[in-house]
């Protein structure tokens, strides 16, 4: 490993082909997330009714622990943590994803009318047809996926321009509220309640059968997302330079926001629209890297941490299964949002 | 067969077409600038020269082939530009943005090798902003910018070189420096240039090739000392004016004739 | 650099004379009261349109010879309906067009500046902690959540520079966050979810005499001031600067407008629950016709803003019969293409 003097990074060369450049801060913030990450999944397993202290868990997890432990930690717990690592990592990537593409903090998948459409897919199932809960995530991901599709077919002209794509993306979410307003009318309450807590988000009773399908679209979308990094970073400077230094911009916008569409669809899908870890995990990470660029693994990993952690606080503060997560985040989230407004504005950015 | 030319281009936004069957050829090793009114088609076409857009009809060719038919990469090994308008990332300093100039050398497993290393140092040095490479980009003058950016466009190491308005918004210093340092990348490595610029003087002074366009079409050219006339200034640009030999480099000066004697232009 | 520009049209015609001005005032006259007469019949389709269908002659009898006959009897029961429809039209309308003016951004709607998510969030929380169960009782609240939701997005978007992005993010930021408020609360809250759910689709089914009494001061407060304001906002269109220079108070401009704006808009929300894109669509139709001058441009939104929203309602009626569509859902599918169409108009350049 050398540190060369230009850019001050140390760089891994092996032989004359390959070298990687590596960020030093950046590592250690995606390792110390992980870390928070990884402790408050062990805590939010022993969490619950029938708690089970770090260590025990740890020995579970471990395969020597009590067979009653075991039970509850596999069966129950596992499953619902997993689901919210993954989720939060989907949710985390996808947001630096939109908004790396469409060049603004505020570009989410929440924002740009996603959340909203998965939604309205997944209250056709409760409302109209009162589906089991794969229904309702079959809709949630068939109504993400076509509202994405739809999003990005109406902001195409010549390109796909950021700006354009965030108010096609709001359009979208203001008449896919509508709708959702609407099928709730139609709900009986009980139906009623149940769509509205699926809307804010939660992890509540989530299982193996949801911990799947969503680690094998991550395992093929994450690296796709990664190896095209690189190239989304150089679009920071503008489409013109961006493509004279030989990136295919809008192939490579297609390709991201694709991934990003699916990841969110699929991340909504397994627990509803978690309120604002897309919007802020990728900031957060990028405030703490202090590093341009997208940032891709840091949000993913931030997204993993912020959700766990919202998870344990929901958790702990309200009793268990009380309050969805959607309703810690969406607070954490509004507080944060405030204060990034109000500091962007300052710099005169946004 | 030169390696950069088009031939029969058509260029439109959308309906709005702004020139039509335009045939230009970049001579190798020149310093060609394109000059013209606002409005005539010289961004246009060097944006149709570096890809940027597609021409609706005919077609750019790079050493003998279709350019938007060669992959980008390839295309961005052998042609860089310095468009008109670019974004520093947030927060980004003058090394990194420079570095990002080696993009189109680089892979996924070829992050960092020692000739980019080189080549970047290189190119600070020789835009002078080698003693800023920690600083960041936002905190920097206009100038200072503009040779941050050239910087970048040299660490590409592309045997041809097109620059959009290169000294718009700098003062007179700064727009000589620029040009300055164009001149020297033309005469002593022996790159193809090519420049749009605004001011007439400056391009009869710089240019070894000039291309004058009007309303989307060539109306001459070829060397500043045959093509810079009086006839044609009026032509081109609608004033009347007298052409002087230059006292500092014997090229054309251009000096717009008095407000009287215009007023009575035909 | 997201503005409409079609002054440049104007300046080029200004040299045809004071003669061809007069004219095309006349023009814009006769149009207004064309279109009064269209909300006329508007209004009068919304009163004979329904479950039970009426006849012209028996909209007649109901209005202006009421016996009491069943007829008469559904008659003044949609006529509060509609009174509360035109109000509340006029009143999204007018708050639309002032605060397009007033950000310089065409995109500029109560909706989608979050002001709407701040009363929502103000009534849930009078319902769940206040125990407030009648319209009467949601203005006050509805109001105070408007007002700092508009003042919050104003300060967070920018109220200098403000670019039509900026201020449609705040507002969608701030919307998604009282959102979060609103679900927990309707978690939490069986009542409140059972009201909230057809509070917030928004809807004119709710209207009473009563509710419209409650209202109706703002509103007209609200218009008057809105109206009054169309000269300074006119100078201020062309920026702040040319404003200035042009003798225009600025600061007091600004917040009057917004203080109409949501006035207005408080009280619509208030008695019908949010609902977008009227005060986008039509201030949007109008100018395409009166040109930039707000001197026309308010006028024409008060009288048309009703005529769609109306129109909306009687649409949402006849479409499911014998339930209906809320006039909320109807105006969001209308408007949502005409949203993405008129950005998708602009060209990148001003993007």
């Amino acid at each position: 490993m050398t540190t060369p003097k230009t850019t001050r990074q140390p760089v891994l060369r092996i032989g004359g082909r390959l070298s990687l450049r590596i960020r030093v801060r950046s590592v250690a913030v995606v390792l110390l997330l992980a870390v928070v990450a990884l402790a408050s999944a062990v805590v939010l397993i022993g969490t619950g009714d029938f708690p089970i202290s770090f260590a025990d868990v740890l020995s579970v997890l471990l395969g020597s622990g009590h067979p009653a432990d075991e039970l509850i930690v596999r069966e129950l717990r596992l499953p619902r943590v997993l689901v919210g690592l993954l989720v939060g990592g989907a949710f985390g990537l996808a947001g630096a994803l939109f908004q790396a593409v469409s060049r603004n903090p505020l570009g989410s998948p929440d924002i740009l009318g996603l959340g909203q459409g998965a939604t309205a897919g997944a209250l056709t199932m409760i409302v109209l047809f009162s589906g089991s809960a794969t229904a309702v995530t079959a809709g949630a991901l068939v109504g993400g996926l076509v509202t994405g599709t739809a999003i990005y077919v109406l902001a195409w002209k010549r390109g796909v321009h950021g700006y354009r794509l965030v108010l096609v993306g709001i359009g979208v979410s203001a008449v896919m509220t509508a709708v959702n307003s609407y099928l709730i009318t139609k709900a009986d309450m009980v139906d009623a309640a149940r769509a509205v807590v699926w809307m804010t988000g939660s992890l509540n009773g989530r299982d193996w059968t949801q911990v799947w399908p969503l680690l094998a679209l991550c395992a093929v979308l994450v690296p796709l997302a990664l190896a095209n990094e690189r190239g989304l970073r150089m679009t920071e400077m503008g489409d013109d330079a961006s493509y004279a230094l030989g990136v295919r911009v809008e192939r490579l916008r297609l390709v991201l926001l694709a991934c990003a569409v699916l990841l969110a669809s699929a991340a909504t899908a397994a627990a509803g629209p978690v309120a604002f870890v897309a919007l802020t995990a990728p900031q957060l990470a990028r405030r703490l890297t202090r590093s341009p660029g997208p940032n891709l693994v840091p949000s993913m990993v931030m997204g993993a941490a912020l959700l766990i952690v919202a998870d344990v606080l929901s958790q702990r503060a309200f009793g268990s299964d009380q309050l969805p997560v959607g309703v810690v985040t969406g607070a954490l989230g509004g507080v944060y949002l405030l204060w990034l407004l109000v500091t962007e504005r300052k710099a005169g950015r946004v | 067969m030169n390696r950069l030319s088009a031939e029969n281009v058509t260029l439109a936004y959308e309906q709005r077409v702004i020139a039509r069957e335009l045939s230009v050829e970049i001579p190798d090793n020149s310093f060609t600038v394109i000059v013209g009114p606002n409005a005539c088609g010289k961004s246009t076409l060097l944006r149709a020269l570096s890809r940027m857009l597609r021409p609706s009809e005919g077609r750019v060719l790079l050493d003998g082939q279709v350019i938007h038919s060669l992959p980008a990469k390839k295309v961005a090994r052998t042609l860089g530009l310095l468009p008109q308008s670019s974004v520093a990332p947030d927060g980004i300093t003058v090394a990194d943005l420079v570095a990002r100039g080696r993009y189109p050398h680089q892979g996924l497993l070829r992050q960092w090798s020692p000739s980019d290393e080189r080549v970047v140092q290189e190119s600070m040095e020789r835009t002078g902003v080698a003693e800023l490479a920690d600083r960041y980009v936002d905190e920097l003058s206009g100038g200072q910018r503009q040779r941050v950016w050239i910087a970048m466009a040299l660490a590409q190491e592309t045997p041809l070189l097109l620059l959009d308005e290169p000294t718009t918004y700098l003062d007179i210093q700064h727009q000589l420096d620029v040009l300055d340092l164009c001149a020297e990348l033309h005469e002593e490595h022996g790159r193809t240039l090519v420049a749009v610029l605004h001011d007439l003087n400056h391009a009869a002074r710089y240019a070894t090739h000039l291309v004058a366009l009007r309303g989307g079409e060539v109306v001459a050219q070829g060397a500043p000392r045959d093509v810079v006339t009086a006839e044609l200034v009026e032509r081109v640009f609608g004033i009347r004016c007298q052409v002087i030999e230059d006292p500092e480099t014997g090229t054309p000066l251009v000096v717009p004739a008095a407000r009287k004697a215009r007023a009575t232009t035909p | 650099m997201f503005v409409d520009t079609p002054s440049k049209q104007r300046v080029a015609e200004s040299p045809a004379g004071p003669a061809r001005q007069r004219r095309r005032s006349a023009v814009k006259a006769v149009g207004l009261l064309a279109a009064l007469a269209l909300l006329v019949l508007v209004a009068t389709a919304s009163i004979a349109v329904g479950a039970k269908p009426l006849t012209m002659g028996q909209v007649w009898h109901g209005l202006f010879a009421d016996t009491g006959t069943y007829g008469d009897v559904v008659v003044g029961e949609r006529l509060s309906r509609t009174v509360l429809g035109l109000l509340a039209g006029a009143a999204l309308g007018l708050s639309g067009a002032v605060l397009q003016a007033l950000t310089r951004n065409p995109l500029a709607d109560p909706g989608l500046l979050g002001i709407n998510a701040g009363a929502s969030a103000a009534v849930v929380t009078a319902i769940t902690f206040f125990g407030v169960t009648s319209i009467g009782g949601y203005v006050w609240f509805a109001f105070a959540g408007a007002m700092l939701v508009g003042a919050l997005v104003w300060f967070l978007g920018g109220s200098r520079g403000a670019t039509p992005v900026r201020l449609a993010l705040a507002g969608m930021a701030i919307a998604a966050a009282l959102q979060g408020y609103l679900q927990a609360m309707m978690i939490l809250d069986e009542a409140a979810l059972g009201r909230m759910r057809f509070w917030t689709v928004g809807s004119l089914s709710s209207a009473s005499w009563s509710s419209i009494g409650q209202v109706l001061p703002f509103m007209v407060t609200g218009t008057f001031l809105a109206l009054a304001l169309a000269r300074p906002l006119n100078a201020m269109e062309m920026g702040d600067d040319t404003a200035r220079a042009l003798g225009a108070h600025l600061n007091r401009t600004r917040a009057l407008s917004m203080l109409a704006a949501t006035l207005l808009c408080g009280a619509a929300t208030a008695a019908c629950g949010p609902i977008v894109f009227v005060g986008l669509m039509v201030p949007h139709v109008v100018r395409s016709f009166t040109g930039p001058d707000l001197r026309w441009i308010l006028p024409y939104a008060t009288v048309l803003s009703p005529v769609l929203l109306l129109g909306a309602d009687v649409i949402g009626r006849v479409v499911v019969r014998p339930s209906e569509l809320q006039v909320g859902v109807v105006t969001a599918v209308i408007g949502g293409p005409l949203f993405i169409f008129l950005v998708r108009r602009r060209r990148t350049a001003q993007l």
